[in-house]
């Protein structure tokens, strides 16, 4: 199943609708590059608030997401991470280092600006 | 109503209804949300191990009663290759490799008792039982 | 450790009924309120359910000995269980021990074989046959309400364990996007994870940015709790959550990095204050005195 990727302004906005299939995440790590190369997107913020699982393989990819649009010069911020599956990531060993990470789809936004404030600005965290 | 089932891995769509079962499951024990995820993300990583590296593997699940606790007991068996060393693989080290390791001490974590059998060239066997809190009085049978 | 699947065996819930089960039933019924009275006073003899009234004891004294004789006829051990866990509940508050709930049954049982001793003994033959019929029942019995008790205490210590975690471990909304989530006491891991979960919530719920742990109120902590501190630190920072430690004393700090705690992972500060001051810095608060009679603090 597809993953629904929205242009908002500046970003891509992906939210995934359900559980995922890892060949869906896959699809949508390649479709998040490619548009970002489209777009001249500056970030990019995946939601991933219907998720009610994410394992190895999910946050893996999505790390992998994170840094392939870092490669084509952009950030990304995941948002949605529901509590529980946080708790459950964590106990695993999954922390998704170094990919920054808000509540919800409006403070991802609001990261975004923030960032791109920070880089126009030339500060850099 | 039913408080077991198994689920032959051989597929990933069979990862996700392993992980949706146990889920109901969960809710049918009346476990917490909290609980729900862990049972669900624990089936998913043993599951997602079968698929890559066992023959003929399945996850199978039932509730267990151990007064005055009521739990979920997950299992992950197959008939091979088995692993070499089980203290490697048991190690965090080994696990948290950008995700390719086998995820077994995540799941110990999680879980909240956990065994693994493993005979090489024969198979394995993990083991995790998750209780749930005591509920009051007026809820339970018995 | 292996785990093994229990299966629960069905007792037998008809006892199959002899003329002597009959003919001692009877006896126990018609000597009913004689051997009642003479079991109170052992009770009370016996120094046993001494947090109970005379007029108590009597009372429960009655539902136990109609039940026992109901038992006795019947093998209907699963009632039995549930009258055990229901007197259980009524009489643990009160301060009843095990010791005393198994003395009492075992007193009735005494009371009675002593009864049927008096009724029987000139015909030993048949004394002997109810004694066949009553010995096993009435150990069964005993098992039984002993089981009982100690199941229901067991579930109320949980119960209690799990409200006085709940009420030791609040979360507080302190100012827009700020959560303080002040621990005292020992951490268990049970108690740990309950913290853990609330926190979250808490997060999400008021969409905080910054949490400020205070650990003030912790004298001391082990390797599971240490390590399940750093994986909430982790937790709520994939809820977009900043977490500042605060209050870690210097033998708990010393235990952290012994343990080999990452403490780079987590911010750490003196104390509650500090943290505080340290939280409104990082939501971009600046707190000041205005010029003022009430002495308000005015924030941003």
């Amino acid at each position: 199943m597809q993953v629904p990727i929205l242009k908002q302004g500046p970003y891509l906005i992906a939210s995934v609708q359900a559980a995922l299939r890892d060949a869906d995440l896959v699809q949508l790590r390649d479709a998040l590059t490619e548009q970002v190369g489209t777009y001249r997107t500056r970030g990019v913020i995946v939601d991933v608030t219907a998720l009610d699982v994410l394992d190895s393989f999910a946050c893996r990819t999505l790390s992998e997401i994170a840094g392939m649009i870092r490669l084509r010069g952009a950030q990304t911020v995941i948002v949605g991470i529901q509590p529980e599956v946080a708790f459950s990531m964590v106990q695993l060993g999954l922390k998704l280092e170094g990919v920054a990470t808000a509540l919800d789809l409006e403070e991802g936004l609001e990261y975004m600006n923030r960032r791109m404030k920070q880089i126009e600005q030339g500060q850099y965290e | 109503m039913n408080d077991e089932f198994r689920v032959t891995i051989q597929s990933e769509d069979d990862i996700l209804e392993a992980r949706q079962e146990g889920r109901e499951l969960g809710l049918r024990l009346g476990f917490g949300p909290s609980a729900l995820a862990v049972i669900a993300t624990a089936i998913s990583e043993l599951a997602r191990n079968l698929l890559l590296y066992a023959r003929n593997g399945s996850i199978i699940c039932w509730a267990i009663n151990r007064e005055p606790q009521q739990g979920i007991v997950i299992q992950a068996t197959d008939e091979g290759p088995g692993i070499p060393n089980i203290e490697a693989a048991m190690k965090d080290g080994y696990s948290t490799s950008g995700g390719l390791g086998l995820g077994l001490p995540g799941v110990r974590r999680m879980m909240d008792e956990f065994a693994i059998v493993s005979r090489h060239g024969r198979g394995t066997t993990v083991t995790a039982i998750k209780w749930k809190e005591p509920i009051p009085k007026s809820s339970s049978g018995e | 450790m292996s785990v093994v699947r229990k299966t629960t065996q069905r007792p037998r819930s008809q006892r199959s009924s002899t003329p002597e089960l009959h003919e001692l039933v009877s006896h126990l019924r018609e000597q009913g309120s004689q051997l009642r009275e003479e079991w109170a006073r052992h009770i009370t003899e016996a120094r046993l359910l001494t947090s109970m009234s005379k007029d108590e004891i009597f009372a429960e004294a009655r539902s136990i000995y109609d039940n026992y004789v109901d038992v006795l006829e019947t093998g209907a051990v699963e009632a039995l269980q549930a009258y055990a866990r229901d007197l259980s509940e009524r009489i643990i508050p009160r301060g009843v021990e095990i010791h005393e709930v198994v003395g009492i049954v075992l007193l009735l049982r005494d009371v009675l074989a002593r009864s049927l001793f008096k009724k029987y003994r000139s015909n030993f033959t048949l004394f002997n046959k109810i004694l066949d019929v009553y010995e096993p029942a009435t150990n069964q019995i005993a098992i039984t309400v002993a089981v009982g008790f100690v199941q229901e205490r067991d579930r109320i210590i949980h119960q209690q364990q799990n409200a006085i975690r709940e009420l030791s471990t609040p979360v507080l909304p302190v100012r827009e996007g700020l959560l303080i989530l002040p621990i005292v006491g020992i951490i268990d891991p049970q108690r740990a994870r309950q913290f853990t979960e609330q926190l979250l919530q808490g997060i999400r719920a008021n969409r905080a940015k910054v949490v400020v742990i205070d650990v003030t109120g912790v004298p001391s902590i082990d390797s599971a709790v240490a390590n399940h501190l750093v994986l909430t630190v982790e937790a709520a920072r994939l809820l977009g959550a900043t977490t500042i430690v605060t209050g870690l004393s210097p033998e708990i700090a010393r235990t952290l990095v012994t343990l080999g705690v990452d403490l780079s992972k987590m911010n750490t500060v003196c104390d509650l204050r500090g943290g505080i001051e340290e939280a409104d810095r990082a939501l971009g608060f600046r707190v000041a005195r205005i010029n003022d009679s009430s002495g308000w603090e005015k924030g941003r």
